[in-house]
């Protein structure tokens, strides 16, 4: 228990930086999509993992069980997962507009043609 | 159980019930019909909720009467209620403009998926203020955020798409940081409500993981409000997004992120914890006034008016947040107040923009030469809007300048009160800037002749910038409501 206690907090640390890191980083819009997921995709962790107690059960009294684990935490993270979804969809449905007119989903092509128009 | 009761829950239903409804008119009219129903019974539902707070104090409504902490619990105080009627007053004053501006910059087809969106940011910007639930917060933010994206993505131009994808990318995360300091409050307090954690934080005190909150929740916010130097996305979205969406958003959405901002610093982590021994109040001193010289700067050297506009809006967040680090009643006082003052200005002198764009084609100033003449009563509205912008006397900028200044000295930083003077003149620089095309300078040989705008675009324009100069002469209620809210704040943030 000891060293992994914190092994979920690790987990999460690493898939948020990484998902940022793609966002700022890449040039292709899909691609920072895709890292803003992931990046949104901790955050599910950050609030989950710590209400899972070990041992504990779905917080249904009954007989035999007296530890129970937290229930909220699914909750909210449903939310956010409708969340994240509805902001994936409408980022993706941006990117094809966006390709529609300018013929490119690459940064620096666009900013290009931006500058180039004026 | 009477009616009155129920008015927080209310002030957020009837305009989120209206949003399906108007999608399912299909047809323009009937779509503009109910948005613009939901938004007026919205203005009065927060001025019935303002008067009810003065008289019976904070009201607190327990959504499906499941007790706090339990529960979502609705919270309208003085500074909530103050919100509230702002933001519903701006919506009421823009959707009647908004049926003839966006006439000529969205097909008509997609007219009832407009107002739709338009309400339902309303919605989610109405229940940010009015929620007392940390993780209800997140989810009106995500409501407000996504319809404001859709709206900004209706621009004429191509670059609006690009203008909504940005803002889509830096919302996100700032919704997101947001959340993983609601996150680690959670963790430590075990609770969503405000007050709860604001209780339970005064016995923990200020840990490391409190502290870790405090960071995320500021970042988070001062991307959403535009924070300098995070305010890369304001200028792109506010001057591609059809005109009636850049005076709704630039007089709302930056204005509620700061609300929550300030909700979260007093109500919630506590005045000894945002403002001890942290270094915050200076960086966010540094910022604030980075963000009144260096945008004023940016203003200056635009071409197109409606991103002068912009850069101007970020550089007054900054007289905001100025108030806001300087923790006092007099400082919180001088942001409540500038909330209000600026975007009354704002609002309207965007929406006059918006009108100019609909006679000229663009928001171009080279366009705008000769303006004076063909549109006088417009030209003289954007000049008024400017004079509040800049702080002259008599308009509602100087009102929150003053009070901004009057705190400064408060404090003993008298150098303060002379930079925010020094950041205004170069406002006059950016406003003359527009009153040197507009007025000076001849009218292009193919001026479209004289056009007479609708009436409906006219008048609630002109009622914001009549505002923004009746506020200037008459501020005992304006000033009168903030410093109210600000005591209850500074109180409760002890």
């Amino acid at each position: 228990m000891s060293q992994f206690g914190n092994f979920s907090y690790l987990v999460t640390v690493f898939l948020m930086v990484s998902g940022l890191y793609v966002v700022i980083a890449r040039n292709n819009l899909v691609k920072k999509l895709v890292g803003l997921s992931i990046f949104q995709t901790a955050v599910y962790l950050l609030y989950i993992a710590p209400g899972k107690l070990l041992g504990g059960t779905a917080p249904i009294l009954g007989a035999g069980f007296e530890t129970y684990s937290n229930p909220l935490p699914h909750v909210l993270i449903l939310t956010a997962i409708v969340v994240g979804i509805a902001t994936m969809a409408l980022g993706l449905a941006l990117v094809v507009r966006i390709n529609e007119s300018y013929g490119s989903i690459e940064e620096d092509e666009i900013i290009e043609a931006e500058e180039g128009a004026q | 159980m009477s009616l009155a009761h129920h008015l927080p829950a209310l002030q957020v239903i009837v305009p989120l019930v209206s949003a399906p409804i108007a999608v399912l008119a299909r047809r323009g009219v009937f779509a503009f019909a109910v948005a613009t129903l939901a938004s007026w019974s919205a203005f009065a539902l927060a001025v019935l909720l303002w008067l009810q707070v003065q008289e019976l104090g904070i009201q607190s409504y327990p959504i499906g009467s499941w007790s706090p902490p339990w529960g979502i619990e609705y919270r309208i105080d003085e500074f909530s209620a103050f919100m509230l009627v702002l933001v519903s007053m701006v919506a009421a004053l823009v959707l009647p403009y908004a049926r003839a501006s966006i006439e000529s910059e969205i097909p008509r087809e997609k007219h009832y998926l407009f107002y739709a969106m338009f309400i339902l940011c309303l919605t989610g910007l109405l229940g940010i203020v009015a929620t007392g639930d940390a993780f209800n917060v997140f989810v009106f933010f995500e409501i407000a955020a996504l319809s404001s994206y859709v709206l900004i993505a209706l621009g004429r131009n191509r670059q609006a798409l690009v203008a909504a994808y940005q803002y889509l990318i830096m919302g996100t995360i700032g919704a997101t940081f947001f959340v993983i300091g609601v996150g680690l409050l959670y963790l430590m307090t075990g609770t969503l409500n405000l007050a709860d954690i604001h209780g339970r934080i005064a016995e923990i005190g200020d840990s490391r993981p409190v502290l870790t909150a405090l960071a995320f929740i500021t970042v988070g916010l001062s991307l959403k409000l535009a924070l300098f130097p995070l305010h890369q996305w304001l200028p792109n979205a506010y001057c591609h997004a059809p005109s009636a969406v850049s005076a709704f958003l630039a007089a709302t959405a930056t204005k509620v992120s700061i609300y929550v901002l300030v909700r979260f610093y007093f109500s919630v982590f506590g005045e000894y914890i945002v403002f001890g021994g942290l270094g915050l109040p200076e960086l966010m001193l540094w910022l604030s006034l980075a963000a009144m010289f260096v945008a004023s700067a940016a203003a200056v050297l635009q071409k197109d008016l409606k991103k002068l506009l912009a850069y101007s809006s970020v550089a007054q967040i900054g007289y905001i947040t100025l108030g806001l680090s300087l923790d006092t009643v007099s400082g919180l006082t001088a942001t409540i107040v500038h909330l209000f003052n600026h975007a009354l200005t704002k609002g309207g002198m965007f929406m006059l923009v918006g009108a100019v764009v609909m006679v000229m084609g663009d928001s171009n100033m080279a366009r705008m030469a000769g303006l004076s003449r063909t549109m006088p009563l417009t030209f003289l509205g954007i000049v008024l809007g400017g004079l509040s912008l800049i702080g002259v006397p008599g308009t509602a900028g100087f009102i929150s300048k003053w009070t901004l200044i009057r705190a400064a000295i408060e404090t003993g930083q008298l150098w303060l009160a002379f930079a925010i003077v020094m950041s205004s003149l170069i406002a006059v620089v950016y406003v003359w800037r527009f009153v040197e095309v507009a007025h000076f300078r001849a009218p292009e040989a193919e001026t479209p002749a004289r056009r007479k705008l609708p009436v409906s675009m006219l008048v609630p324009a002109w009622l914001m910038i009549a505002g923004s100069i009746y506020f200037g002469l008459d501020s005992s209620l304006t000033l009168g409501a903030a410093n109210d809210a600000a005591r209850v704040l500074m109180e409760g943030g002890r």
